[in-house]
């Protein structure tokens, strides 16, 4: 019997080594004249572990890792390796997580049709061409399905919006724009399990009478990039794209489209802005995008992670998927665990567990072996959290109500060697940077807040500059059209309200 | 079916740029849907650069303004206006990177590449590696738990 292994073809597993194991072990193969075979499968998201080589055995995948190409000889020698790490499905880091969304990545190989379908691919679009359009729309609805991409606005609402239009063309928008620092679950997804997001934008189209979709990646991701492409090709000789949607005589073309590294395109107008071929400046809303989006034409854009949430909704039912979580957030989180942590990673769980369990259970402390001392929680425009809050649970409403939010479900740790006036410093700046430039708060308050938390710093006249920067933060919260400037202010103040002993000049003299 | 090329440009010598192939590139990816940042990643890869003097072939070429292409251009961070060195080297300088040095390992490497005749230096705002921090993409490839060390030894091999 031909000998499976399995070596990630992720780009993070491909970071540390990867290709390179996987070259060492064909030379292994021939070397040894084994009857073997290579599966270059998405990661499973225990990032520390990689590369993580599995060997199938008797129906089980016997995980080594992390692996490097000195790791290869004794592979196929010692029946005890020291890297070994048994069967890798009963991990408790990957056992104890609710694998909805990422049931299929780091299993299969991402680029095989007949994998996918094996393990439940293809069930969810099969179950939508049976279904009218307004029952799609149901039970998006129904599942209690909000933005993953960090807005949390109900899904079902924005379809039914654009299913209610009449328009000679509509659109469906795939936001993989993926800029938060301390994510990477559309890039994982992306390059794991490609067809479960092509499935996702195909249901939404015949949700809403949309015949074309875009998939529009950051240049940062050019692995994702490459791999959807791949992805996209297969899908239209396999009939799930194009003309006949698998037999169903509708229409549904997709193509991608790569960013320009501008973090602004991650915001949905400025994204279809760039689509369009233009500098990525936000538009005023309204009109929305259901209405009046890309081209003009109404527009479904959504998120990765709402997307590829879609299948498991229409295949298992919308009860399966809203059983799932607390109070108004229904399903299951990808959070991903970033920073200085020892073991990062991607755990998808239902809402409704502590930032505690996923940093100290999951996450086993921080990588540098020091206390941790904060986090931040949903990107560069997420709060920094203490640690006499990490037993808040998990939730869109929980979250805002200690003035944080989930965002897209990055969590990013810091050691007791942060300095948070210097991170309050790098919002604003981050800001400036990144700031598309249209309204006044954000383009020009970023900059004047960057300065004014540098005197700080400097420990000039201090507690005026302090309130100069929340007068400041009000300003930009309340006054800028989309959420970059509007949530700049939110790890400033987050900073200043659970961290204030980092602004003293006191504090400042010792850090120097 | 999609128009769009499946592969990303293959990335070739910055030469002298071609103005007739500017036109040539620009006409034959016309149809796309939002053709102009196509056409500029398109150029980007092939020359390394965007020249001045092609922005107004492509704005002719799409019927736009030497304007609206100039503005395009200058907005993102991608489109170069002029070659970069022999190496590209993007340092992570994002807070899940911070967390782990980054801003450390930028500066030590800038100190060591000083003004080197080989490599440009920029940062980069996340690589979706968090987990594996600080990472660097060096040449288009991404590298994770970077060091001053190894960030060295690739742009020198």
């Amino acid at each position: 019997m031909t000998l499976r292994i399995y070596i990630p073809c992720d780009a993070a597993a491909v970071s540390v080594g990867a290709d390179e194991v996987a070259d060492a072990i064909r030379t292994e193969i021939s070397k040894r004249k084994l009857d073997a075979t290579i599966v270059r499968n998405g990661t499973r998201g225990m990032l520390w572990l990689e590369p993580l080589v599995e060997i199938e055995e008797a129906g089980k995948r016997i995980g080594f890792g992390p692996i490097g190409i000195e790791d290869v000889p004794s592979l196929f020698e010692t029946a005890a390796h020291p890297k070994a790490l048994g069967d890798i499905a009963e991990i408790p880091y990957f056992k104890s997580q609710q694998r909805v969304t990422f049931a299929r990545c780091g299993i299969t190989d991402p680029l095989s049709v007949h994998d996918y379908e094996k393990l439940g691919g293809l069930a969810g679009l099969k179950k939508a061409i049976a279904l009218t359009s307004a029952d799609i729309v149901k039970m998006v609805t129904d599942s209690g399905l909000r933005g993953r991409g960090g807005a949390g606005f109900p899904t079902g609402i924005k379809w039914n919006t654009v299913a209610g239009t009449t328009a000679a063309q509509k659109y469906i928008v795939c936001n993989a724009d993926e800029g938060d620092s301390g994510t990477f679950a559309d890039r994982m997804l992306m390059e794991g399990d490609p067809f479960l997001l092509i499935e996702g934008m195909a249901i939404a189209g015949l949700a809403v009478g949309a015949t074309k979709g875009f998939i529009y990646i950051r240049s940062e991701y050019p692995h994702a990039f490459a791999q959807m492409n791949r992805a996209i090709e297969i899908a239209y000789t396999k009939k799930i794209l194009g003309a006949n949607v698998l037999g169903s005589g509708k229409t549904f073309d997709l193509e991608t489209r790569l960013g320009a590294g501008a973090y602004i395109c991650g915001e949905e107008t400025s994204l279809l802005e760039s689509l369009e071929g233009r500098r990525g400046q936000v538009r005023a809303k309204p009109p929305l995008p259901a209405l009046q989006g890309l081209f003009g034409k109404p527009t479904v854009i959504n998120n990765v992670l709402s997307f590829a949430a879609v299948p498991t909704i229409l295949a298992e039912g919308s009860a399966y998927y809203q059983e799932f979580g607390i109070g108004r957030s229904r399903g299951t989180m990808p959070i991903q665990l970033a920073g200085n942590i020892k073991q990062g990673g991607l755990i998808e769980r239902a809402f409704g567990f502590s930032l505690k369990e996923i940093i100290e259970v999951y996450g086993g402390g921080t990588y540098t072996g020091r206390p941790v001392r904060a986090v931040q929680v949903g990107g560069p425009l997420g709060a920094y959290w203490p640690t006499h809050l990490f037993d808040t649970p998990f939730g869109y409403e929980e979250f805002a109500a200690k003035g944080g939010m989930i965002g897209h479900g990055g969590i990013v740790v810091f050691d007791d060697s942060v300095d948070l006036a210097r991170q309050a410093r790098f919002a604003m700046e981050f800001c400036a940077i990144e700031s598309c430039g249209k309204c006044t708060p954000c383009r020009i308050g970023s900059t004047r807040g960057m300065e004014t938390i540098d005197k700080i710093i400097k420990g000039e006249d201090v507690a005026n500059n302090i309130e100069l920067v929340r007068d400041l933060s009000e300003v930009m919260r309340d006054g800028s059209l989309c959420a970059l400037g509007g949530l700049t202010p939110m790890p400033v103040l987050s900073a200043l309200d659970h961290f204030p002993e980092d602004f003293t000049p006191a504090h400042q003299a010792a850090a120097e | 079916m999609s128009q769009l090329p499946r592969k990303p440009t293959q990335k070739t010598e910055a030469g002298a740029y071609d103005l007739e192939l500017v036109r040539e590139i620009a006409a034959s990816m016309k149809g796309l849907d939002g053709p102009l940042i196509p056409i500029l990643h398109a150029l980007n890869d092939r020359f390394g650069y965007v020249d001045d003097t092609a922005i107004p072939v492509v704005a002719n070429v799409l019927n736009l303004s030497r304007a609206e292409v100039h503005g395009v251009v200058s907005f993102y961070h991608d489109f170069r206006h002029e070659p970069a060195k022999r190496h590209v080297l993007k340092i992570c300088r994002a807070e899940a990177c911070q967390s782990m040095g980054a801003e450390k390992l930028f500066a030590e490497v800038a100190a060591a590449l000083g003004d080197s005749a080989q490599v440009t230096l920029e940062p980069v705002y996340c690589l979706g590696n968090c987990a594996l921090s600080p990472s660097a993409m060096i040449d288009g490839k991404l590298y994770g738990r970077v060091s001053k060390e190894k960030a060295l030894a690739e742009v020198r091999k």
